[in-house]
């Protein structure tokens, strides 16, 4: 058990944000806000969420990944998932998130397509 | 036989009631998985209905009750055969469209950022779940899990 609390490292281009504990809708709330906080401060081009040290996630954590999401979308960033346990893998897999976000499985998995697609259509835009 | 997982004979019982506070959330998964670890489930299987039970009770608490709190009764059976039945229940607000509910991305909370994914997450983690509701007098949510059978071989 224990509350979901979080730490994170920004280097003003992404916003690292490794969560702790257990997802549910208790502590998704106060997550949610203290994540926006930093979004609105940073406004990084990419939000990764680790869930390396996420021993629970319910479909509370879907809304707050999907909500994540959207405000980087108007934003102008992406979102990717970072080493789900497997346990949460399969809430994931339920709701078909990867069509929304990446999820990164491992440290290397995907890393030739680390380049922040934000700035590429930030570029577009400004043409 | 489909209806004989809701109707299996009883060998162990356990009931709580807890006020509709969200803090009780991982109190409910947490009692529902030690009583039910007494059958030796799989890492897997426990998982399954630790989240099964966080979606049911966090329902409870979100639209049961939505601006009160009441009481969330949980009652888990252990019955004959390795399956699981959990009983949720809420003297809330109830649910005027149960069909409506149960259908993934449904929630009538987008504001509160709910996923709409709370009963498809207990229907694809458990083997089977009923919902009888009357608006104004509440809900029940029962779920039953089929535990495989245990490897003696180890």
């Amino acid at each position: 058990m224990g509350r979901a609390t979080f730490t994170y490292e920004e280097s003003g281009y992404f916003l690292r944000v490794k969560l702790k504990g257990d997802i549910d809708h208790h502590s998704a709330v106060a997550t949610r806000t203290g994540i926006d906080t930093l979004l609105y401060k940073i406004r990084p081009r990419r939000l990764y969420l680790d869930l390396s040290c996420v021993d629970f996630m319910d479909s509370s954590g879907l809304g707050l990944i999907m909500g994540r999401y959207a405000l980087m979308k108007e934003i102008g960033g992406d979102v990717v998932v970072c080493e789900p346990s497997a346990g949460v893998e399969r809430v994931l897999k339920l709701a078909g998130l990867e069509r929304l976000v990446r999820v990164q499985r491992n440290k290397t998995d995907g890393a030739a397509q680390d380049k922040p697609r934000g700035r590429k259509v930030r570029k577009e835009v400004l043409k | 036989m489909k209806s004989n997982k809701f109707n299996a004979k009883v060998v162990n019982k356990m009931q709580i009631k807890l006020p509709s506070l969200s803090v009780n959330e991982g109190m409910a998964r947490a009692a529902a998985a030690a009583f039910v670890s007494q059958l030796d489930p799989t890492a897997t299987e426990l998982a399954d209905i630790k989240c099964a039970v966080s979606e049911a009770v966090t329902n409870c608490i979100v639209h049961g009750y939505r601006d009160t709190v009441g009481v969330v009764r949980m009652t888990i059976k252990l019955c004959e055969g390795r399956i699981v039945r959990i009983e949720i229940v809420d003297k809330g607000c109830g649910i005027a469209d149960v069909k409506q509910a149960r259908q993934p991305l449904f929630t009538t909370d987008a504001a509160g950022e709910r996923s709409g994914m709370g009963f498809t997450v207990m229907e694809s983690f458990t083997d089977g779940v009923r919902v009888s509701s009357k608006p104004g007098k509440g809900t029940t949510v029962t779920m039953v899990k089929l535990l495989d059978a245990l490897d003696i071989s180890t």
